[in-house]
């Protein structure tokens, strides 16, 4: 195979792995292909309150399972004094407080971070009982109630097709206050809630039904007891009713809790114990979300990359792989224009540079320097050293120049010059004993193109790099790289003329 | 009034540059193609020390009978600096060169004396010291590629072929030949010029003059890209320059193939009074300039070597250089 048929078969592929990576970090992972993406991540805390009696104490809360449409990022508890565990019985978690002896008000706290995905529907679990149990209806003074849960089931089951439209019609019913069977019933069971009321009459109706305990999340809510909503077996499968609107399906933004199964709150060894919840929401970088999201499943994607790295050197890497990126910008001018600079890969180095002391600040203190090297190297040339000597000695003027600079800057009040110090200091030197070659041997207007080619490769490299899409590209999807280089290898293997060839070479056309 | 300027500016921007359908059609190889077609392609890593190192040229030379400037001395570390100076003190005439320098970086020529003080061909005097410090600044590698500590040549003054005296202004011509696969393609004569600080180097300034490869008349002058027909400073019409011995400079430039193995190949030579054509030096990733010098674009004639078969392709040198005669000989009398 001719080489370069081998090159554009291994750009291919490097491009084609590089690009599926990537399409594969967006659609599962969730990154997001652009920047400044934000998504909701709720906060959500159960505060759980007791009175102790002095003795040992136990407190149990049903968590929240896994559910589709709602993803647990974090979780946490503090409870000072307690030993804590998650238990798992019939299919449910449950934390569990305890401690030898308490006293007095305690308040234990379980906090998780959840982010909403959005389109998923319900998970259906596969194990809650439909078995109904008949209300016990049989004492005489409960006639009268009897006859009108029988009276609405029947009214609703005539208005009804099946059993989705019967919750809904049997819902509307207990919500209609001019309905005299229903405030009949309400009258009877005082103080109990629409949704106990509408599972016994569901119960009547022989229907299975249980209560889902959850939250609606709105941002800043304090104290929120949780709310419930209904449940039904339709024969197939369970549906979701909101009991007040009888509509089904989970409303939106309704954080399910618990689903079925027993109570809430267990505590033993304490009296007037309460669950409330708490909520805040707030905005994070959809990246952020994506990582925390994935962390416990540990895609390997993520888990070998630089999110495993410490923070401090996720951001150096930050700038090593926008690197990359500057090279290209090389490549691209060398080979479609080539523009002559000092030193081949010197501007990518001064656009890292740049992206550290901004544009202006640097292009001024980057021909500073170089002018006064220059005059220092003039001078060091007489003194007749031998070349590693003399550039020794160069980097320590330019080490002098850049404090001095730094200085006089911060004395005059231009903080923004203080980052001189982002310069290579080693590469400088070289570059102006170079320069001072090509001075020698080529002449000053010689210097003059090759810095100035070397600053406006460095310039356009710096406004590359420093674009918002390019850092988010480079840093979140490290697999475009791969596109990077295929693309590297096929230019590689231009072999047109370059831009100023055409004005070169224009005397031979006449 | 600022529209016709900008139309002044667009126009001669536009005027700057060439279709690039016109360059190829006119069979120009530009600097890409050079690199991946030519270089890539004929030119094995491998046999690139023979010609960046001009220590291993001269010895390779000399395996091969290829006459080059005689070698008064090579030095290999820096405290050779005092046997330096031991060996140029009798001397009169010498160049002092680094072995690993490219594009002509880093020569110093001493035409003469006076004095304590050295005479450079451009009439500069220099001291002793400066002559060290450049001694110095070779054993460092500051001309070298990759700045590696090089050595130091010491070589003898060539004693040029008067035939050039009136081409050339404070300077010294050398003859490019561009070799392929054996096969000499296409040659151009360098002549320093004042703009040029008596230097060859086309864009400083140096006239570039394409040489007939039939005859080794010029048909052909160009400085800084303008074509002229005499030397901006001896007013010499190049119209009347012969180069004497054209045969056997061009078979020198073509039995470096040899030599070197290398496909692509530049080959850097200077006329002797005495001994006729040297080798300077061989140069691997020779330039394209000589289009500009001879007017005429390189593509096609390598392309017509490329389309050679196998059995013409093992012909010996002399056969080669008869073919490339015959075959590149300019046409008409421009």
């Amino acid at each position: 195979m001719s080489p370069r048929a081998q090159v554009y078969i291994i750009a291919g592929l490097l491009a084609l792995m590089g690009a599926g990576l990537t399409i594969y970090k967006n659609i599962e992972l969730g990154f997001p292909l652009l920047p400044g993406e934000y998504r909701t991540v709720w906060t959500i805390e159960a505060k759980v309150r007791f009175t102790a009696d002095d003795g040992p104490v136990k407190a149990a809360l049903t968590l929240p399972r896994e559910q589709r449409n709602m993803e647990v990022l974090n979780e946490s508890f503090s409870s000072s004094g307690y030993g804590f565990n998650i238990v798992s019985e019939d299919d449910e978690y449950r934390a569990v407080w305890s401690r030898r002896s308490a006293f007095g008000p305690q308040s234990l706290f379980y906090q998780l971070d959840v982010h909403q995905t959005p389109g998923a529907a319900l998970e259906q679990p596969l194990d809650l009982s439909t078995q109904v149990q008949k209300p016990f209806l049989g004492a005489r003074e409960q006639e009268a109630v009897r006859l009108a849960i029988y009276s609405l089931v029947d009214s609703a089951r005539e208005r009804s097709s099946d059993t989705e439209t019967f919750t809904t019609q049997l819902l509307i019913a207990l919500g209609d206050s001019r309905n005299q069977d229903r405030n009949l019933i309400f009258g009877y069971y005082k103080d109990r809630s629409l949704v106990d009321v509408a599972l016994v009459v569901l119960s009547a109706a022989e229907i299975p039904a249980h209560r889902i305990r959850g939250l609606y999340l709105e941002d800043d809510r304090r104290r929120l007891d949780p709310e419930d909503l209904l449940e039904v077996y339709d024969g197939e499968r369970w549906v979701v009713f909101e009991p007040h609107s009888g509509l089904p399906g989970v409303p939106k933004k309704f954080f399910i809790w618990q689903r079925g199964g027993k109570s809430l709150l267990d505590v033993e060894g304490g009296r007037n114990s309460r669950v409330t919840f708490s909520v805040i929401s707030n905005d994070v970088p959809a990246r952020e979300v994506a990582m925390r999201s994935t962390s416990r499943e540990k895609e390997a994607l993520v888990d070998f990359s630089i999110y495993s790295l410490p923070i401090e050197q996720q951001s150096i890497f930050k700038l090593i792989l926008l690197v990359p990126v500057g090279t290209l910008v090389v490549v691209l001018l060398r080979v479609f224009v080539g523009i002559r600079t000092s030193g081949t890969f010197m501007p990518v180095l001064l656009a890292v540079a740049f992206i550290e002391t901004r544009l202006f600040t640097g292009l001024s203190i980057f021909v500073l320097i170089l002018v006064l090297g220059l005059w220092v190297r003039f001078y060091l040339s007489r003194l007749n050293l031998l070349l590693v000597a003399r550039i020794a000695a160069v980097v320590v003027a330019v080490v002098i120049l850049m404090g001095a600079i730094s200085v006089v800057s911060y004395k005059l009040g231009i903080e923004q010059a203080l980052t001189v110090t982002f310069f290579p200091m080693i590469i400088l030197a070289w570059t102006i004993e170079r320069m001072s070659i090509v001075w020698e041997e080529d002449g000053p207007y010689e210097v003059v193109v090759q810095a100035g080619g070397s600053l406006l490769v460095a310039v356009l490299a710096w406004w590359v790099m420093t674009n918002r899409y390019v850092e988010h590209w480079t840093f979140n999807f490290p697999e475009l790289l791969l596109v990077l280089l295929g693309l590297i290898l096929i230019v590689g293997n231009y072999t047109g003329f370059r831009l100023g060839e055409l004005m070169r070479f224009r005397q031979l056309v006449r | 009034m600022g529209q016709v300027s900008i139309s002044q500016i667009f126009g001669k921007l536009r005027g700057g540059f060439v279709s690039p359908l016109l360059l190829r059609r006119m069979g120009v190889l530009g600097m890409n193609a050079r690199n991946v077609n030519y270089i890539a392609r004929y030119n094995d890593r491998d046999k690139f020390p023979v010609v960046d190192d001009k220590l291993s040229t001269k010895r390779a030379a000399a395996r091969y009978g290829i006459a080059v400037p005689d070698l008064i001395a090579a030095f290999d570390t820096q405290p050779s600096r005092r046997r330096v100076m031991e060996v140029i003190e009798p001397l009169w005439q010498f160049v002092i060169k680094p072995a690993r320098g490219s594009g002509g970086k880093g020569i110093l020529v001493i035409a003469g004396r006076n004095g304590d003080k050295y005479v450079k061909t451009s009439g500069a005097e220099v001291t002793a010291l400066d002559i060290l410090r450049h001694v110095s600044n070779i054993h460092s590698g500051l001309y070298s590629l990759g700045g590696k500590p090089d050595r130091v040549m010491v070589e003898a003054l060539v004693d040029f072929d008067p035939v050039f005296d009136n081409y050339s202004f404070e300077g010294v011509p050398d003859i490019r030949v561009i070799v392929f696969r054996g096969f000499p393609v296409m040659a151009m004569l360098r002549c320093s010029t004042h703009a040029s600080d008596g230097k060859a180097n086309l864009h400083q300034g140096a006239v570039g003059v394409g040489i007939d490869l039939a005859s080794g008349r010029s048909c052909h002058a160009v400085q800084r890209g303008l074509r002229v027909s005499q030397h901006p400073d001896t007013q010499m019409p190049f119209g009347e320059l012969v180069v004497p011995g054209w045969r056997d400079l061009v078979r020198l430039a073509a039995s470096c193939y040899e030599m070197t193995g290398l496909g692509y190949l530049g080959c850097d030579i200077v006329l002797d009074r005495k001994r006729g054509p040297l080798l300077l030096e061989a140069n691997a990733r020779p330039g394209l300039a000589i289009q500009i010098a001879n007017g005429v674009g390189l593509r096609k004639r390598l392309q017509h070597i490329e389309s050679l078969d196998v059995e013409q392709l093992e012909k010996n040198v002399e056969e080669r250089v008869a073919y490339s005669m015959n075959q590149f000989a300019a046409k008409g009398s421009d």
